[in-house]
């Protein structure tokens, strides 16, 4: 990495600092503003549970000292501020004694896997179709049922697994209508584990790139139409190069450059998007642990998720930003 | 198109057919896809009035119909047919479908409408400011819109709207409007740096003008289009985001919307119960209007960016 500037490095690296910080102070924040007392919901869910509580105000009175809410609110902020850099972000309300931390390692390999799995074959699929819509030798048929197939890609992964999910889990059965993998299976490194997780997986990722592709092929044909036109290709055709070859190495290799940018700006919202399907579909990673945790009202899960996703999203911002350079070598580093 | 106007041979009907398709696209505003897009769009308010205006709107209220009617010409599985009284069917608490998307239906396109219009005017004084003062206040806007763009607002309305517990449309749409300003700063505050030193507007600063009219009468009128598409682009995320939050349960709790329709459905177990109409009826409609806004984006790509004007 001798190539980038400790100049740029650094406005990167604060960048996202920054767009962490204000994360995490916006999390911290808003439930804070809140009228809500997060004591009073945890002794009421102890009344829901036993009927009667007593002592109730000694009981919120030990309740506030545990979770830290008796103290200034500037003690608060940098005590939690320090807790969520190392990825503490206290203990779980619902399932009490458990930390936010474990339930949310438990969920993020899901979401991971199935979020890189998906945004990788949406990347393919959408750029190269983008691509063929524009070149000249591709069928007609790309050209016709492409752009017909565009039409839906305008709309939210939700709504298209929720079709999905009824024709192909609730009308045809060839799909499991929830989780993430069988219940007759043991998790761990067994080939049936496997083929269970794909099993499952199948539809909540499908139910994602149907919809996400479209917006690839949109931008790469913008880009094809306009690589189209350049000099360098006229050349190419003119020394007699292979089609095929021109279309890989001159067109497509010009063209996906700021599609790259594009996919760091998107990857918030596909994030987003993923969350829902995974709410929809019952799988069992953040989405559905996001869900639980509004339904209980739990706090301090609601944070680490939101707080994990947007680390996440600002990461693969700040890679795309560093690595981009290297991709396109006309890029450099300079720009501050 | 220059190759086809020297040839003098006779036009082949592929030709012709091209010609006075090019003639319509002399005005660029009169593209199909923009049409289209129009009248989904409107279609969907037309709707909502209509229906304000001709349905009985008392049956969006729970208890107000029979539970689980199918539509009109469709068996549900208890063999009961559908009827005239509730031709879209009924949901599962024996509130009427027709009622709840005549008033669901214009809740989103509001939300989504007057979320991006906050959002965009904020993002036109902020990108201006920022593109005319420059400095100080040029890095502060630059570095903030740079953090928030990456921020996706779902994450940071669900810890709220977890908070706050029921909102109104209104704040929904204000909230939201809060992750939207960004991409038209960046895309204002690029096009002004760029349109300072044109011609144009040097020619208006030398014979005077004030910094207001330079800003308002000569440049915004070039931004039309590209404000345009945002503008376009941040109805349809809003959209997302607040369906999004009402899929989880969050967002108006009080107030019909599609998205808090699908989230009742999917609770109440429609999916294994076979009850398509309780959430397709919204998820269609919301599609309806995605796929509107989506072709109103890509006409006005047409209208600010020639080289896509092309037939294939």
């Amino acid at each position: 990495m001798g190539r980038i500037p400790s100049s740029y490095l650094i406005n990167r690296l604060i960048t996202l600092g920054l767009t962490i910080w204000i994360a995490a102070t916006l999390i911290w924040i808003i439930p804070r503003l809140s009228p809500i007392d997060p004591a009073e919901v945890a002794l009421g869910r102890m009344a829901a549970g036993a009927g009667a509580v007593e002592g109730a105000d000694a009981i919120l009175e030990e309740l506030r000292r545990q979770m830290g809410i008796d103290q200034p609110l500037l003690v608060q902020y940098f005590k939690y501020l320090g807790g969520v850099l190392v990825f503490d972000f206290g203990l779980s309300t619902a399932t009490f004694p458990t930390p936010v931390s474990s339930l949310i390692m438990q969920a993020l390999p899901w979401t991971l896997g199935l979020m890189i799995l998906s945004l990788i074959i949406t990347f393919v699929i959408g750029n190269l179709l983008g691509a063929l819509m524009v070149w000249d030798r591709s069928p007609n048929l790309v050209k016709v049922a492409i752009p017909a197939a565009m039409v839906f890609t305008s709309i939210p992964p939700i709504l298209s697994g929720l079709l999905l999910m009824w024709i192909f889990s609730a009308q045809l059965r060839w799909f499991p209508l929830t989780g993430a993998y069988g219940l007759n299976v043991e998790p761990g490194w067994s080939w049936d584990f496997a083929q269970s997780v794909m099993y499952h997986g199948f539809l909540p990722a499908l139910s994602i790139v149907v919809v996400t592709f479209g917006f690839w092929a949109l931008g790469m044909r913008g880009l094809m139409i306009t690589v189209q036109g350049e000099d360098y290709v006229k050349l190419a055709e003119a020394k007699g190069l292979r089609p095929r070859y021109i279309l890989y190495r001159y067109m497509i290799r010009n063209a996906i450059l700021p599609q790259i940018t594009a996919f760091a700006l998107k990857i918030g919202l596909l994030v987003a998007g993923q969350v829902l399907v995974e709410r929809i579909f019952a799988y069992n990673g953040m989405g559905k642990l996001l869900y639980d945790a509004i339904l209980d009202q739990d706090f301090p899960v609601i944070q680490g998720i939101s707080y994990v996703i947007i680390l996440m999203t600002a990461v693969s911002v700040f890679l795309v930003d560093l690595v981009y350079p290297f991709i396109d070598p006309r890029i450099r580093h300079e720009r501050a | 198109m220059a190759d086809n106007t020297t040839s003098s041979a006779p036009m082949t009907r592929a030709e012709r057919r091209l010609q006075k398709r090019m003639k319509r696209f002399d005005n660029p505003w009169m593209n199909p896809k923009l049409i289209w897009g129009v009248c989904l769009l409107l279609g969907i308010v037309g709707l909502g009035l209509l229906g304000r205006l001709l349905w009985n709107l008392d049956l969006v209220f729970t208890g107000s119909a029979p539970l689980k009617l199918p539509p009109v010409g469709f068996e549900n599985l208890r063999r009961q047919e559908g009827v005239w009284d509730y031709p879209l069917g009924t949901d599962g608490s024996g509130r009427d479908l027709l009622a709840l998307i005549v008033m669901g239906a214009p809740n989103s396109l509001w939300v989504g409408l007057l979320a991006s219009l906050i959002g965009m005017s904020t993002g036109i004084i902020l990108g201006f400011t920022a593109g005319f003062v420059g400095g100080r206040t040029d890095d502060v806007i630059r570095v903030l819109s740079d953090v928030m763009i990456t921020i996706p607002p779902l994450l940071i309305l669900v810890v709220f709207q977890a908070a706050y517990g029921d909102v109104s449309l209104a704040m929904m749409s204000l909230l939201i409007a809060g992750f939207l300003w960004q991409s038209p700063t960046r895309l204002i505050r690029a096009q002004v740096l760029s349109m300072r030193e044109s011609g144009y507007v040097q020619m208006a600063r030398l014979s005077g003008a004030s910094t207001s009219h330079i800003m308002f009468r000569e440049m915004l009128p070039n931004l039309v289009p590209y404000l345009f598409g945002s503008f376009i682009a941040n109805v349809t995320t809003a959209i997302v985001t607040a369906v999004g939050l009402e899929v989880l349960g969050l967002g108006p709790q009080r107030i019909p919307t599609l998205g808090r329709t699908i989230y009742e459905a999917i609770n109440a177990g429609a999916l294994i119960q076979n009850l398509w109409w309780w959430w397709g009826i919204p998820t269609v409609l919301l599609a309806v209007m995605f796929i509107g806004l989506l072709m109103i984006n890509l006409g006005l790509d047409e209208v600010s960016n020639p080289r896509l004007r092309r037939l294939s």
